[in-house]
C-alpha cells in the first residue's frame, strides 16, 4: 500500500499547487491592508473601491459587450464550420479552423495588428477586437460541434432524408435539436475565451477601448494592490457560475471539449 | 425522373457551399490573409514613424533576417526560449503524471469531479493566475527571477498536460498490468514496460500543448521575470509596440512560426511512429 500512498501524496501536492495561489488571491481581497504580505483584519473596502473606479467599470462593460457580440457570431460561424468538417470532410477547412486554436496567441495578435493598421488603415478599437475574438473562437466552437456530431448515429439523418425532408428541414427538425447542447457549450466557451483574452486583445485594442484584462494588466504592471484581488475574486465567481451553467445545460459537450 | 437526381445533387452542393463559405471566408480574411501579409512584411523596410515604408521607397530585402543572424543576442534568446519551454514541459510532465494516474485509479463516478478540479483554476483569468504568483513570490524575494518565470509558466500550462495524459491513461486495459504481474514483473517493471510506453501518445500531445504556447509567451516573463529573462515573445512585442520596427517584428514572428511548426511536426512524426510500432 506504500505506492498508493505516494501516488496520493503527489496528486494532492499538485492539487495544492493548483489551488493555493488562487486561495491566497481571494483571502487577501478581504485583508485590511494595502500590502498583500500579512493578514491584518477583515474588510470589504476593496470591493467598495472597485465600484467607485470608473475606468474599471467602463472596461468591464466593454468586455461584456465584446464577449456577447463576438461569442454570438463565433457560435454561428463555428457551428457551420463544425457541421462542414463532420459532414463533408473538406481538405482545406481544418487548416483554417484549427490553426488559430493551436498557434501561439502572439502570432495571431501581431499579424492582425499589421493587417488592421498597415493594410486596412483602420483605427483600432471595438471592431478590431471583435474580429480578433471571433477569429480565435470559431475553432473552439467547431471542435465541440464536430465532437457532438461524431458521437451520433448517421442513420437518423438518412431516415429524415428517406422520409423526404429537405436539407433545411432535416437541419431544423433533426440536426439542430441534437447539437443544441453543443451550441450552448460552444457559446459559453467562446464567451469565456473572449472575456478572458489578454494577449491578442493587447495587440489589437489600440488606445481608445480598454477591456477588463487590459485594465488588470495595467494595474498589476504598476503595483500589487488588493483592488486587483477583489476584481480577481469577482471574476472567479463569474467563471464558476458560467461553468456551473454549462455543466447543467450540456454536461457531455463540456466533457468532450475538455 | 431523370432530372431529379441531378437536382438533389445541385441542392447538396449548394448546401455544402452555403454552410462552408461563411466561416471559411471569415477565416481567410482575418487569419490567412494577415498571416501572409506578415510574411511579406518581414521583407520590407520600416517606416519613419512605425509601420512599413512605402514599397516604392523601401523595396523588398532580407535586411531584417540579416540583422537577426548578425546579432548573436537573437540566437541566444531563441535558445533560451527553447530551454524555458523544455524545462516547463518537463516539470509539467512530472507534476501531471502522478495526478493523471491517481485520477484513473479512482472509482469511475469520482473521476469527473477530479478532472473538473483540474480545469477549474484554469478557468480563472490568465492574468489573475500570474498575479497570484506575484503576491506569493514577492514577499519571498523571488519575484523578477528565472524561478518566478518557470513557476508562472508551469502554473499557467499545467492542465494542458494533465488532460491529454488522463484521456490516454483512461483507455489502458487493466488486464495488461495483471498479465505483467502474473508473469512476475515488479512494480517498476510494470510501469516502465507497460504503462509508460502505452502512454507516450498522451505524453507527446500534452508536451506539444505546453511547449508551443510557452515558446511564444510574453506576459509571464514580462510580469514575473527580470530584465534578463526576456524571451522571443517579448522581442516580438517590443518590435511591434515599443521600437516600432515592424519588419524586424514580422521576421521574428516568422522565426517563431518556423520553430512552432518544427515542434508540431516532430511531435506528429513521433506519434505516427509509435502508432506503427
Amino acid at each position: 500500500m506504500r505506492r498508493g500512498f505516494w501516488l496520493w501524496a503527489a496528486a494532492l501536492a499538485t492539487y495544492a499547487f493548483l489551488y493555493v495561489p488562487l486561495a491566497v488571491v481571494v483571502l487577501f481581497s478581504f485583508n485590511d491592508s494595502e500590502l498583500n504580505a500579512s493578514w491584518v483584519g477583515f474588510t470589504t473596502r476593496w470591493y467598495g473601491k472597485l465600484l467607485g473606479d470608473a475606468d474599471l467599470l467602463q472596461a468591464a462593460a466593454n468586455s461584456l459587450l465584446i464577449a456577447i457580440v463576438s461569442s454570438t457570431i463565433a457560435t454561428i460561424l463555428g457551428t457551420m464550420a463544425g457541421i462542414a468538417l463532420h459532414r463533408w470532410r473538406p481538405r482545406f477547412l481544418p487548416f483554417l479552423v484549427l490553426t488559430p486554436v493551436a498557434m501561439p496567441e502572439i502570432l495571431l495578435g501581431v499579424s492582425l495588428l499589421l493587417f488592421f493598421r498597415q493594410v486596412l488603415d483602420l483605427t483600432l478599437g471595438l471592431f478590431s477586437i471583435l474580429a480578433a475574438h471571433i477569429t480565435f473562437s470559431i475553432g473552439f466552437v467547431a471542435i465541440i460541434i464536430r465532437a457532438r456530431l461524431a458521437g451520433m448515429d448517421e442513420s437518423i439523418f438518412e431516415a429524415a432524408r428517406d422520409l423526404g425532408a429537405t436539407p433545411w428541414r432535416t437541419f431544423v427538425r433533426v440536426t439542430f435539436p441534437l447539437i443544441l447542447p453543443g451550441i450552448v457549450a460552444g457559446f459559453l466557451m467562446s464567451f469565456t475565451l473572449s472575456i478572458d483574452d489578454f494577449v491578442i486583445t493587447f495587440f489589437v485594442a489600440g488606445v481608445g477601448v480598454t477591456t477588463l484584462p487590459l485594465q488588470i494588466y495595467s494595474m498589476i504592471k504598476v503595483a500589487v494592490t488588493p483592488e486587483v484581488n477583489a476584481i480577481s475574486t469577482l471574476l472567479m465567481a463569474l467563471t464558476l457560475t458560467l461553468i456551473a451553467l454549462a455543466s447543467r445545460f450540456a454536461p457531455d459537450a463540456l466533457r468532450k471539449s475538455a | 425522373m431523370p432530372g431529379s437526381s441531378s437536382n438533389t445533387e445541385r441542392a447538396g452542393r449548394l448546401t455544402r457551399w452555403l454552410v462552408t463559405a461563411p466561416p471559411a471566408a471569415f477565416l481567410v480574411v482575418f487569419f490567412l490573409l494577415p498571416a501572409l501579409i506578415m510574411a511579406a512584411a518581414s521583407f520590407r523596410e520600416p517606416g519613419e514613424f512605425g509601420g512599413l515604408a512605402p514599397l516604392a521607397a523601401g523595396g523588398m530585402n532580407l535586411d531584417a533576417y540579416r540583422f537577426i543572424v548578425d546579432d548573436p543576442i537573437y540566437a541566444w534568446i531563441l535558445a533560451k526560449s527553447f530551454a524555458v519551454a523544455g524545462l516547463t514541459t518537463l516539470i509539467c510532465l512530472l507534476l501531471a503524471y502522478p495526478l493523471a494516474m491517481r485520477i484513473v485509479r479512482s472509482p469511475r463516478r469520482r473521476r469527473d469531479l477530479l478532472v473538473l478540479l483540474v480545469i477549474l483554476p484554469f478557468a480563472s483569468n490568465f492574468l489573475i493566475r500570474i498575479y497570484a504568483w506575484m503576491i506569493i513570490l514577492g514577499p519571498l524575494g523571488l519575484l523578477y527571477s528565472p524561478v518566478a518565470v518557470l513557476a508562472g509558466m508551469v502554473y499557467v500550462h499545467l492542465p494542458f498536460m494533465i488532460l491529454p495524459l488522463y484521456t490516454n491513461l483512461e483507455k489502458h486495459d487493466p488486464a495488461l498490468l495483471e498479465a505483467a504481474q502474473d508473469l512476475g514483473a515488479g512494480r517498476w517493471a510494470r510501469f516502465w514496460r507497460v504503462t509508460w510506453p502505452l502512454s507516450l501518445p498522451g505524453v507527446l500531445s500534452g508536451s506539444a500543448l505546453v511547449f508551443i504556447p510557452v515558446l511564444g509567451m510574453f506576459a509571464v516573463p514580462e510580469l514575473l521575470g527580470g530584465t534578463g529573462d526576456l524571451l522571443i515573445g517579448n522581442l516580438i512585442k517590443e518590435q511591434f509596440l515599443d521600437n516600432r520596427d515592424w519588419p524586424l517584428g514580422a521576421a521574428l514572428s516568422l522565426v517563431l512560426t518556423a520553430a512552432v511548426l518544427a515542434v508540431a511536426g516532430l511531435s506528429a512524426a513521433l506519434t505516427r511512429n509509435r502508432g506503427q510500432a
